[in-house]
């Protein structure tokens, strides 16, 4: 071993290279009692990262609602988890990979696939989908072809070998994010309601046993990596991006599965961020136990890994399990028939301490509890930004209003190939969406997708949203916006809200303005979680998204999932044939005549994001949903469409395209713009969704609406092979051929980032 | 009818496929794990698909090299039936008991959507059922799908009839090479010169039930499960 020293005097230096403030050192000094040796700093340093620790956030995310009638367990534990009936649950969460994804897009967005899979089954659920939410720079920003690339091919690659189908997402492209993209990767498992593992490391004597890949020196201090912003240097951190072997993560999978159909274990844990580290002292604190670990029996890779490398390093595919005493053999005999290695490191004691030794000496001995009651929180002061007002002026006057016809059928055509509008297929395709056999919607089917459950006709529909637009503009309206978009969407294929899971994505906290937003944002996401009862239940935050003085946009992701009670009559988009009436269930204009406030009308084809967002109507998108859900789940509605990026005409536009291989359809309908004509057309108010039904249905779908009171406006008939909206005098307001319009929208994408065709 | 589904490590439409065979089409189906010698008495082994072994080297490499590998060379030297899904396929050819070979999809992308499939003929165990249909859809969902033969081996390929799906193109033809991977003379499936060992490309699978075959044929698509009757037929007709 090559001069490693473990007992180094601890210079202020050293403390501030491991991202500890001269009052963070103190209090290390307080819960030792003494000096750390250099190895128990690096302990501190991840265990206090922001990353961690939530230390900047903890405090305002005690205000979110996470229990309900369904809630088998909320956050704290590896992922949430719903009970989904016939003794069936889901368990899911959403983590961000922001960071590593910027420094090395293929890995760090393969490896944040990885870990959010172990976090899923780890609780001992098989995972059956996966979501993505990405953000990045500008189209014509020289690095976001590349980063796009390697990360829809970094998430591909990991998740398609898995075989788990990816079946959903979104993207946006906004400057805000040319140097710091955004990769939030979202799965979902089945289990059964009464067989959730939990991370806990209970029964003194009872073995800690590491499974799955060896441990080498990758990734040592990602979580820190995580908790800083970047500057110049990031580049160069590209080391501590870890690399993804998922081919070992799908062994693992199937070993831990195998393992938990027995009664050896009793309790398990993913080593993800932090990993050794975290892993043990998150499984001792929650069971109120300690752990005595032995490094020399750590299954390694890397020749002559020393305890800081080993206890800091962040190697994949590694779970730490707590077994049956007695029983180590029949552990190691599961994971040995899939080639793993199970090895046992240590033993649960009762000393409320970890300790950790190495070559005979203790490298670390750190008491559990204080760790993590004296961690710091911090109630960062926070007031909104000083520009706030002169964001919310939007003046109209310089963006010339469409003339009805070609005008205005121009502006949609370039609406619909626009980065932030145009079709995903690009991306989706490059993601298995159909392995499993269990996609009922696929991506671009329909507002959310829908995978079947086992015994019966129940499903699960699932949707991920946030406009950062609107959050820039006002980060609670927007917040809360995501949420009752999601619950939209989920309406459209006819599911009701089962619960939350959220991804927190900001600035560097230490800003008040940066810390605003973050307050506001999670107030928007309790208020609507509350509103549409659907409870956050696990969640994951990722703050310092800056590099220099330029913050992403407050962006917090937020994906539902919801329970649809027969997926044969999941909902889609596509209108998919011809004389079905139309309508629209909303106003089509609010109060301030259909808000082009934040709309992507603005951003791609005015390159301006003004104007203030409306404040969610949490009544009317009970009512509309309400309506919504109701009619697809008896079957009188097949196409339903929330109105949302690029308002009306898109919708319309969509719906008429399908899905891939759906018909494609033309459409008339009628309108009465009171203001602006591209207000009417492409404003973005919410609470509004397009549906489709059989003409002789509608005084049904009228009775549905009425009962809900939900607004219910007819606007025309599906047929044709053009897109028509008239004015009340049958004046052409947009006329195009379906096939020039889906041209422009389908290679929109490809053609914005220069990929050709 | 009886029929084994080989686990390889990295297998991953094995539950899939014994879901089709045993609760769809009521097939007495099991797993063998790729540690077994010995295949149980079946009529049918199918190669899933998945990435066995990571894809390490190339696709299907070293799953060649699997213990249960012999039994199912073993297997079809008897004449019995085999059929290789998409890394089954990849596997059958490095094993050689299929020509030819997959290589990276032409645009090195990995590709999944749905495909259109023209049936060559109909006087194959697995084409047999699909009669009237000349054209099905099933999903693809592969990145080293390329399919790749020298021009003798295609020559001789094509005067045996060993062709059995090509992919169509949007204008309703067969291209030179395939749009969606680059694939020679547009070929998506395949047989050995006996007429007893199958591999294709796209996913039959995920295209026996309605419920999930996707928007094709009106939402009611099943045409991957005509090519899996085609086999049960077979093989109840060779008892």
């Amino acid at each position: 071993m090559k001069g490693y020293v473990n007992h180094v005097p601890i210079s202020d230096a050293l403390v501030a290279e491991h991202g500890l403030s001269p009052d963070e050192y103190q209090r290390v000094l307080e819960v030792l009692g003494r000096e750390p040796t250099l190895t128990e700093l690096g302990i501190f340093s991840v265990m206090w990262s922001e990353h961690c620790s939530y230390k900047s956030s903890r405090k305002h995310l005690g205000g979110l609602p996470t229990s309900g009638p369904r809630v088998l367990q909320g956050p704290g534990e590896n992922a949430g988890v719903v009970d989904v009936g016939g003794g069936w649950a889901v368990a899911f969460k959403m983590e961000s990979h922001n960071h590593p994804s910027f420094i090395e897009p293929y890995q760090g967005a393969a490896t944040g696939v990885g870990g959010i899979m172990r976090d899923v089954f780890t609780m001992g659920a098989r995972p059956i989908a996966s979501l993505n939410s990405l953000r990045f720079g500008r189209v014509d920003h020289p690095r976001t072809p590349y980063l796009v690339g390697g990360v829809v091919a970094g998430i591909g690659g990991y998740g398609n070998c898995m075989g788990v189908p990816t079946v959903g997402g979104e993207v946006t492209f906004d400057p805000s994010y040319d140097g710091n993209i955004l990769v939030n990767a979202f799965n979902l498992g089945l289990l059964r309601a009464d067989r959730i593992f939990r991370g806990y490391a209970t029964g003194v004597g009872n073995p800690v046993i590491y499974v799955g890949a060896k441990t080498g020196r990758d990734g040592i201090h990602g979580a820190t990596m995580a908790s800083d912003t970047f500057d110049e240097g990031s580049e160069q951190k590209r080391p501590t991006v870890q690399v993804g072997d998922p081919f070992t993560e799908k062994l693992l999978l199937e070993a831990c599965l195998e393992l938990f159909a027995t009664d050896l274990v009793i309790g398990i844990q993913d080593m993800g961020a932090a990993g050794l580290t975290s892993s043990s002292f998150e499984m001792a604190s929650r069971a109120g136990t300690g752990l005595d670990l032995d490094l020399d029996a750590v299954p390694q890779r890397a020749a002559d890994l020393d305890p800081y490398e080993m206890m800091l390093s962040e190697s994949q595919e590694r779970m730490l399990l707590v077994a049956r005493a007695g029983r180590e053999a029949e552990v190691a005999e599961i994971f040995r028939k899939w080639d793993l290695d199970a090895v046992v490191v240590g033993r649960v004691t009762d000393t409320g301490r970890v300790v950790v030794t190495w070559r005979g000496e203790t490298a670390a001995d750190i008491p559990v509890d204080p760790i993590t009651e004296l961690a710091p929180r911090y109630d960062r002061p926070h007031h909104p930004p000083a520009d706030l007002e002169s964001r919310w002026r939007l003046d109209l006057s310089a963006v010339a209003d469409p003339a009805p016809g070609d005008e205005a059928s121009a502006r949609l055509t370039a609406l619909l190939a626009a980065p932030n509008v145009a079709s995903r297929q690009w991306i989706y395709r490059q993601y298995d969406h159909s392995v499993r056999v269990g996609t009922v919607r696929r991506p671009g089917d329909a507002d959310a997708a829908v995978i079947r459950l086992p015994d019966g006709d129940r499903g699960v529909a699932l949707t991920v949203d946030c406009n950062p637009r609107l959050c820039w503009l006002d980060p609670l309206r927007g917040a809360a916006l995501a949420i009752v978009e999601c619950c939209r969407n989920l309406a459209c294929v006819g599911a009701e809200p089962l619960g939350t899971t959220d991804c927190l994505n900001f600035g560097n906290p230490e800003r008040p303005e940066i810390m605003w937003e973050l307050v506001q944002a999670i107030e928007g996401i309790g208020l609507a979680c509350r509103e549409m009862e659907c409870p956050v239940v696990s969640g994951n935050v990722s703050l310092y998204n800056e590099t220099g003085a330029t913050a992403v946009k407050p962006t917090p992701s937020v994906a539902v999932v919801g329970l649809v009670e027969d997926v044969h009559r999941a909902g889609c988009t596509a209108f998919g044939r011809d004389d079905l009436e139309v309508a629209l269930l909303g106003v089509l204009e609010g109060p301030e005549g259909g808000s082009l406030a934040g709309s992507v009308l603005l951003s791609d084809l005015e390159g301006r994001c003004a104007g203030r967002p409306a404040a969610p109507d949490f009544a009317r998108e009970r009512a509309v949903q309400g309506a919504c859900r109701e009619l697809v789940r008896t079957g009188t509605v097949a196409s339903a469409h929330d109105l949302s990026e690029g308002g009306l005409a898109v919708a319309l536009a969509e719906m008429c395209f399908g899905g891939p291989g759906y018909p494609q359809v033309g459409v008339s309908v009628h309108i009465h713009p009171r203001a602006r004509l591209d207000q009417a057309l492409f404003g973005e108010d919410g609470g509004r969704i397009l549906i489709a039904y059989a003409l002789d249905d509608r005084a049904l779908v009228q009775a549905v609406a009425a009962r809900y009171e939900a607004p219910l406006a007819i606007l025309g008939l599906t047929g044709g092979d053009h897109l028509r909206i008239t004015d009340h005098r049958g004046h052409a307001l947009v006329d195009a051929p379906i096939a020039t319009l889906h041209e422009a929208w389908r290679f929109g994408l490809e053609r914005a980032l220069g990929y050709g065709e | 009818m009886k029929a084994a589904v080989v686990v390889l490590p990295g297998s991953n439409c094995d539950h899939d496929c014994l879901h089709v065979l045993r609760d769809v089409l009521g097939v007495d189906a099991r797993f063998v794990w790729h540690k077994e010698r010995e295949l149980p008495p079946v009529d049918l082994v199918v190669l899933p698909g998945g990435f066995s072994y990571g894809d390490a080297l190339r696709a299907g490499a070293i799953a060649r090299f699997a213990p249960i590998m012999e039994a199912v060379a073993a297997h079809a030297r008897r004449g019995a039936l085999v059929f290789g899904i998409c890394n089954g396929f990849q596997i059958l050819a490095e094993a050689g008991l299929l020509p030819g070979a997959l290589l990276r999809n032409r645009d090195q992308h990995f590709v999944c959507q749905d495909v259109r499939l023209q049936v060559e003929h109909v006087e194959s165990a697995l084409t047999r059922t699909t009669g009237g249909r000349h054209i099905l859809t099933m999903p693809v969902a592969h990145g080293e799908g390329r399919y790749h033969i020298d021009a003798e081996g295609l020559r001789r390929m094509e005067g045996q009839g060993q062709v059995l799906l090509r992919y169509l193109e949007d204008d309703d033809r067969v291209g030179e090479v395939a749009g969606i991977n680059g694939s020679l003379a547009g070929i998506a499936g395949i047989m050995n010169a006996e007429g007893n060992v199958f591999g294709m490309m796209p996913h039959p699978e995920r295209a026996a039930e309605p419920l999930v075959g996707g928007p094709a044929h009106g939402g009611s698509n099943t045409d991957g499960r005509l090519l899996f009757e085609g086999l049960l037929h077979d093989a109840e007709s060779a008892r």
